[in-house]
């Protein structure tokens, strides 16, 4: 027993089985977001039952399982249920119902036992709305102004289809009218008020200004008529359609096909048509918009939003970090003064991040934003421009905060320099900055890539400290898009980490929205993923390149 | 700013005992003078580790440097350059002329002295670039860029350094694939590229094997129709095959400087033959 301590061997084991450990946390965190987030988009088959509620009634209940659990019989039974004496648990379906405008709720439990009739109709119907969220029933009637063009489930589901098609491209058309021809008016006109406004402080709206300005105003309004006047015609005609279909209760409802963004028979799909709409719902969700309070819909603004942020922290913080560190490794002196700093910066790496976002806040925002905005943009006032939280800000203080990262590890990289390779460079008539820009920083920036990897790696999951400087539950537009200057830095932004806090945490339909959190996080896991690995190999390649001297 | 025959002394104040020897071939008097240290001193801190230096450095001749480990002589080589200005707490007084400049003069340009006095070190360092790139950085630093004056100065230096032939069609590969040999006639190369008078070699030839330590001292035996050579050396026997003059130090001090004949056949000091025949070192 000594000599095999002695061997060595249970140091051994003990050192494989913290690595392996380490492995099933992270494969076992992964696999639980995944499975929890990726079930989400499978269109799930939809159930009818006829079910007896406590009071004895029988009802008619049509929904997706959702979820299903154990529960004890005993605390049923105290709660008025009749359970039969010989079992200790039963079964608990929790039931998507849907048709939260007629019923107010989404969700139903349902006890196994109390299940009188179970089937899986083909002709139920799932409808995917711009609001209120999913509908079941079955369909009815297809209507044209009005009119009825078809009846039955069979029949209508043939005229269903091509008018759904066509509702949603002329709701796409809208979108487009609305978000961007009309977007770039206000942009120009906003322009316009602000060049008046401009001329006004500086007293010198002349006549001739005040012509062209309003020559320039009645050219957009001009402009604004025309659209206004198609969109008009596009709603018109999208208002065209609209089907019945009767939900659980017996009721007949209906719905207008301008709010339907999509419809299907699940029980009616094979496998491969399920598969397809799979994918597609993936593709929906990372590259649509969000809808209903975030709760459904895409998260694409928020994956923008995050990767902008991050990249141009990375873009702040990179420079400013060598530039730090080649002073503190390279030019100052080395004594007391230099020990104190690099504590300091060792210390800011433990400041909470709330901390660096109320600093971004006091700072960034409302002092250099301030005055900015007075400086620069008088004639805005009182609405702040930068005097606001954006996406600007938000970077500049998670570059604050992964500074000190960057720091450490490019003095770590700069101090792994030989003597013998700075002394070459100098031997040859070069200065100490020819030799520090042409040799050691290339030298050292395989270590400035790890620590700017560790950077984005901190930065990319923060969210604290966002929440005060610049992240919004939505934001009307990206900060890039088509209108000059194209980057928006005093725009708000989303991002995925607050998207997940505020569909999980802050949502009105919280149970609804649970498997989105999944998604949500699991999509924030691969971008910071992605982000990683980019740079990882960013550092490999130069690693290669510049191979120092071993040995 | 070349040293020419004119303008340089012939004979010199410098006091040093084998200058008043007869040599079976030159006299150390009648050559040219590269550099000329004039009573240099060197403190680390408060150790003082050169006293009182005084010596001349023939022209277009290979100088050794010989003597136990810590006897100053990789100090002494590293004045020449002003690489001891890069060690904290280092403080030279006294002169060391190149040609008529005192190089420790304030208004000296040190970067420029460099380009002047180029030097090689014990482990080749040659930078983790291109072969072609490590020999062109001098000349890059210096502000050339025209294509074809930095490929000829690049084939020039490889050819004098006698890595031509086996660089030639790996010029664009990375300097670290070479052989150490290889590497140490890279920087030889890269030294010489920048056109300087002076090349000090801290050295050259310890890290490396016997072929190539042989081919390092052809080539040095070959660069002295155009530069002048210091060269350090632990190695007595190289010392003896490669240099022209000798000069052996002890303990911080210059004890003797001759031709490398009289040195090793005839040294005045004491000291000098106990060294040369191995009582200590």
């Amino acid at each position: 027993m000594r000599s095999w301590f002695k061997s060595g061997a249970p140091w051994i084991w003990i050192n494989a089985s913290a690595v392996s450990i380490s492995l099933l946390a992270v494969f076992g965190l992964l696999t639980l977001i995944a499975i929890r987030g990726l079930g989400f988009f499978w269109p799930g088959d939809v159930v009818a039952m006829d079910y007896k509620e406590k009071n004895g009634q029988t009802t008619h209940l049509i929904g997706e399982v959702w979820d299903t659990e154990q529960v004890k019989t005993e605390v049923l039974r105290a709660n008025g249920f009749d359970m039969p004496q010989d079992k200790l648990f039963v079964t608990r379906h929790v039931l998507k119902v849907g048709n939260r405008d007629a019923y107010g709720v989404d969700f139903q439990l349902i006890l196994q036992p109390h299940i009188l009739k179970q089937e899986q109709p083909k002709d139920l119907l799932v409808v995917v709305r711009r609001e209120w969220g999913n509908f079941y029933g079955y369909l009815q009637q297809v209507k044209e102004n009005g009119q009825v063009v078809a009846t039955g489930s069979a029949t209508a589901w043939q005229e269903f289809e091509p008018r759904l098609q066509r509702a949603v491209a002329l709701y796409d058309q809208i979108k487009h009218i609305e978000k961007s021809s009309i977007g770039v008016i206000n942009a120009k006109q906003e322009k316009l008020r602000l060049q008046q406004r401009r001329y006004e402080l500086n007293n010198v709206l002349t006549p001739d200004h005040q012509a062209e300005l309003d020559a320039e105003r009645s050219e957009l309004t001009n402009e604004r008529v025309v659209f206004e006047k198609q969109l008009t015609d596009l709603y018109n005609q999208i208002k065209r359609d609209s089907f019945t279909a009767t939900i659980q209760d017996g009721r007949v409802i209906e719905i207008p096909f301008s709010k339907v963004v999509k419809a299907y028979q699940p029980n009616a799909m094979n496998v491969f048509s399920k598969s397809w709409m799979y994918l597609a719902n993936v593709w929906e969700f990372i590259s649509d918009e969000p809808r209903e309070a975030n709760t459904e819909g895409g998260i694409f603004p928020a994956i923008f939003g995050t990767v902008m942020m991050v990249l141009i922290m990375a873009v702040l913080v990179t420079p400013l970090g060598v530039i730090a560190a080649v002073y503190l490794r390279e030019y100052a002196k080395q004594g007391a003064m230099t020990r104190i700093i690099r504590i300091a910066v060792n210390n800011l790496a433990g400041v909470p991040s709330i901390v660096y976002g109320v600093f971004g806040l006091g700072f960034f925002v409302y002092i250099v934003g301030g005055s900015i905005d007075s400086l620069l943009y008088p004639e805005a006032a009182p609405a702040p421009v930068f005097g606001t939280p954006g996406i600007m800000w938000a970077s500049l203080t998670l570059a604050i905060m992964t500074l000190p990262v960057v720091i450490v590890a490019t003095e770590e990289g700069l101090s792994r320099i030989p003597r013998s390779i700075r002394e070459g460079s100098l031997a040859l008539g070069a200065t100490k900055f020819e030799t520090l820009w042409r040799t050691v920083i290339p030298m050292a920036s395989p270590a400035i890539m790890t620590g700017l990897i560790l950077a984005v790696a901190r930065a990319a999951g923060e969210v604290a400290p966002l929440m005060l400087v610049g992240v919004v539950k939505l934001a009307p537009s990206l900060p890039l898009d088509s209108v000059t200057p194209f980057i928006h830095l005093d725009r708000k932004f989303m991002h995925l980490g607050f998207h997940i806090y505020d569909v999980g945490f802050q949502s009105p339909n919280v149970e609804a929205a649970r498997p989105l959190v999944y998604a949500t996080s699991l999509l924030l896991v691969l971008v910071i993923l992605f982000l990683n690995l980019a740079a990882i190999r960013i550092r490999n390649h130069l690693r290669e390149k510049y191979r120092a001297l071993e040995g | 700013m070349t040293t020419t025959a004119t303008d340089t002394p012939r004979t010199h104040g410098v006091n040093i005992s084998s200058l008043n020897r007869e040599f079976d071939q030159t006299r150390l008097e009648d050559e040219q003078v590269a550099l000329q240290v004039e009573n240099l001193n060197l403190f680390y801190g408060k150790a003082q580790a050169l006293h009182g230096v005084n010596m001349v450095i023939p022209r277009n001749r290979v100088t050794a440097f010989i003597g136990p480990s810590g006897c100053g002589k990789s100090t002494l080589l590293r004045c020449f350059n002003r690489m001891n200005d890069l060690v904290d707490g280092c403080r030279i007084d006294g002169k060391i002329r190149l040609g008529a400049q005192d190089i420790y003069e304030k208004r000296v340009n040190v970067a420029q002295l460099r380009s002047r006095v180029g030097m090689v070190f014990q482990k080749p360092n040659p930078f983790p670039k291109t072969i072609y790139e490590n020999v062109a950085y001098g000349l890059r630093i210096q502000g050339v860029r025209d294509k074809r004056r930095l490929d000829e100065a690049v084939e020039k230096a490889l050819r004098s350094a006698a890595l031509w032939d086996e660089a030639k069609d790996r010029l664009h590969d990375n300097a670290l694939g070479l052989s150490g040999g290889q590497q140490q006639r890279l920087v030889i190369a890269r030294a010489i590229a920048i056109g300087p008078e002076v090349l000090l070699l801290d050295e050259p030839a310890s890290a490396l094997d016997p072929i190539s330590t042989l081919k390092i001292e052809e080539l040095i035996y070959e660069l002295k129709e155009n530069y002048t050579l210091i060269i350090v050396t632990h190695n007595m026997q190289q010392a003896a095959r490669v240099s022209d003059y000798t000069a052996f130090m002890y303990l911080g001090k210059l004890i003797e400087f001759a031709d490398t004949n009289t040195l090793f056949t005839n040294p005045d000091m004491k000291q000098t033959e106990d060294y040369i025949t191995g009582r200590y070192g």
